[in-house]
């Protein structure tokens, strides 16, 4: 569809140039955002494998990254909606903290003693899950009600929910740290046997390039039917290249990480295996955490992109009036992300509460701000209506690189948050500069 | 033109709403036809965009009694109005910027495919149709509307208005913001859609486009009708003598004339 008034562009928007590389970008329509995220991620990554001898870059170094980086990574998804719609959840490190002890709890004393659970009765770890995911949604529900019908402002409710819920955290066992989950429910943190294992990572790593292309083509096929402009073929070819490579080269990568020894000999000598010269290699795999990780990211980027309530989010964070106006319910909408946070809430819950094989009183610290610098990182605005959902995980995966590159190296704790703080500052201050250059 | 005989399609009767102690509205009771295009003018603060915020659901009226198609309606929000095919084109235009122009056309009642997810295929497409008609050289479908020009912005607001089927219009102030050629385009779109028999109440400062499209004039003062006359019947000074002393002509004495005189 050509038209006379694409020679008169709009001021401060180009028209994609054919000859230059910003002009070829552009017509691949990938977003610049995204993909400069990306390349800022690897550029950190080889930084750290350089400094550190070439040492970094390894299958297990980078697996533990990534399963420290997705209790972060899942709530981020759901802070950009919030963060996207005007408003802010303090409370998330709290809640965290109060579902994982709740899990503790429930798998080690009250299941058995007040519901006649005893640690054979079946699928234990998912009725935990469960229930600590309805709790979370109803806690995000208490607090978006008072949001969005009540009128208070989040920064205050929250705030509030981070003062209460972390103290409640302390009635519930009552100061002491609670440990012995199911071992089903230790399966959801990751680890050798927490991991889908080799040939479910190949077989995700197909499924993903399939995917991939599949949404190239039904994308090409509806802009066709409808007589839209089509990408070129080139970039629809180049997109879909890029895109397998990556998921093989991840699902290659991660099968390069392989059991501990000691684990792999006694699975051997259990199952009757011979252990070959050089030892047993069992490749673990991803690891169930940066499944779920990958599930939740699919999910909420379908809410929000595709979904009328995902549009409302952004729709309220661009214009709240205008939403009103054309007869959203705006209260609903804005409780609905809170409840949304409650729920990931659980499910980085679950992955902490994992991880640790049990609670103690200050898991999920300090989660609200690691969260919100991942959202803002990845690129999501506090005036509103802008964010996105992987940007938001990149974000996470930013940050949780600096920190593991970090200590990696020997720097201190107090060291890496002096690094982070840095590095939230210049990230935005450059977002915002880019942004009045852009308009 | 007369007036259609029959029962009007809207009839607002008494209406008042006050912001605390301040009375925008007062007791203000005015109807429209199928058919009809009713120009609503005033100073500023005379009460004609709160009026308008009643009918179209986003400000409840705290006294006083709505009859669409001689039936008695309530209007608590704007999904109401939207029910009952009142669509309103507000002065502030009411866009989400970070939203595409499909997306803030259809926003709220937004087309989903069996599944219930957003068809933006035929949203856009459905959008290019109606663009095609109101603002032919409009191609930017993809880019938030934040970085469309005014005009294009106002041919978006417009669109969503008129392609729900309205049957009641509500414009308020259409063409501030607009250049000459903009401005004529919506002239001739409120002329086409009189001509479908769609009532529209026009709210505007400029009082030719006032003349030029209204068949009845209803002038506000301090929260009250002044006169609704029939065009023909007035003269632009004589409705500018009541926009500003908020008198009929014949209540107009000679110290009052003095006064319009003075101000220009």
């Amino acid at each position: 569809m050509t038209n006379l008034a694409e020679a008169a562009p709009v001021p401060g928007v180009q028209p994609p140039a054919r000859t230059s590389i910003r002009g070829l970008i552009a017509q691949t329509e990938i977003d610049l955002r995204l993909f400069g995220m990306l390349v800022v991620l690897a550029g950190i990554l080889l930084a750290f494998n350089i400094l550190s001898g070439g040492k970094f870059f390894q299958p297990t170094n980078m697996v533990t990254l990534a399963v420290q980086a997705s209790g972060v990574a899942v709530i981020a998804t759901g802070m950009v909606l919030i963060i996207v719609s005007r408003n802010i959840d303090l409370s998330v490190g709290s809640l965290v903290g109060f579902i994982a002890m709740t899990y503790a709890l429930l798998m080690t004393d009250w299941m058995p003693h007040l519901l006649g659970m005893g640690p054979d009765f079946p699928f234990r770890w998912a009725i935990a899950l469960g229930l600590g995911i309805l709790l979370g949604a109803g806690f995000g529900a208490i607090q978006g009600f008072i949001i969005a019908y009540v009128g208070v402002p989040s920064f205050i409710v929250t705030l509030g929910g981070l003062l209460t819920i972390r103290g409640l955290v302390w009635y519930l066992s009552s100061g002491a740290a609670v440990s012995g989950l199911d071992p089903g429910f230790q399966l959801v943190g990751g680890g050798a046997l927490g991991s889908i294992g080799g040939t479910m990572t190949w077989i995700v790593g197909v499924i993903g390039c399939l995917a991939i292309v599949a949404l190239l083509i039904n994308g090409r096929r509806q802009r066709r039917r409808y007589g839209f402009p089509v990408r070129p073929m080139w970039a629809e070819a180049t997109l879909a290249v890029i895109g397998c490579v990556a998921v093989i080269g991840l699902a290659a990568f991660a099968n390069n990480n392989f059991w501990p020894k000691g684990l792999a000999e006694r699975y051997a000598t259990q199952n009757n295996i011979p252990i070959p010269a050089g030892g047993l290699l069992i490749p673990t795999g991803f690891p169930n955490p940066i499944m779920l990780l990958l599930a939740v990211t699919l999910v909420m980027t379908f809410i929000a992109t595709r979904r009328r309530f995902g549009r409302y989010v952004y729709a309220y964070g661009g214009n709240p009036d205008a939403t009103e106006l054309a007869g959203i319910n705006t209260r609903w909408t804005i409780l609905k992300t809170y409840v949304l946070m409650g729920v990931l809430c659980a499910l980085a819950a679950a992955i902490a509460a994992a991880r640790l094989n049990g609670a103690t009183l200050d898991v999920g610290q300090s989660y609200e701000l690691y969260v919100i610098a991942a959202a803002v990182v990845g690129g999501t605005s506090f005036a509103g209506g802008i964010g996105t959902i992987p940007g938001a995980v990149l974000g996470a995966f930013v940050m949780q690189s600096l920190a593991y590159g970090l200590s990696f190296m020997g720097v201190n704790s107090p060291g890496q948050n002096v690094v982070a703080g840095i590095v939230l500052i210049l990230a935005v201050g450059f977002d915002t500069f880019n942004r009045r250059r852009g308009s | 033109m007369t007036v259609a005989a029959g029962t009007p399609l809207v009839e607002m009767r008494n209406i008042s709403v006050a912001f605390g102690g301040l009375h925008a509205v007062r007791d203000v009771s005015i109807d429209l036809f199928a058919g009809e295009v009713l120009g609503l003018v005033g100073g500023n603060g005379a009460g004609k965009s709160t009026l308008m915020r009643v009918l179209s659901g986003a400000q409840p009226a705290d006294k006083g009694e709505i009859r669409v198609n001689g039936e008695v309606v309530e209007l608590r929000n704007p999904r109401d109005a939207k029910a009952l095919n009142i669509e309103t084109i507000y002065q502030t235009l009411a866009l989400a910027d970070n939203i595409d122009a499909p997306g803030n056309l259809f926003l709220g009642r937004e087309l989903t495919t069996r599944v219930g997810s957003l068809d933006d295929s035929s949203m856009e497409s459905e959008t290019r149709k109606i663009m095609g008609r109101l603002n032919p050289n409009f191609t930017r479908f993809a880019l938030p509307v934040r970085s469309l020009s005014g005009g294009q912005r106002q041919a978006v607001a417009i669109a969503r208005a008129v392609y729900f089927n309205a049957r009641i219009l509500i414009m308020d102030e259409p063409t501030a913001a607009l250049g000459p050629a903009e401005t004529g385009q919506v002239r001739n779109l409120v002329r086409q859609l009189k001509d479908q028999g769609i009532g529209i109440f026009l709210i505007s400062h400029d009082i030719h486009d006032v003349f030029d499209l209204s068949d009845r004039i209803s002038v506000m003062y301090h929260g009250r009708i002044v006169d609704t006359v029939q065009k023909d019947d007035v003269d632009p000074d004589g409705v500018l003598g009541m926009i500003i002393l908020g008198k009929k002509p014949d209540e107009v004495t000679e110290t009052d004339k003095a006064e319009i005189e003075l101000r220009g």
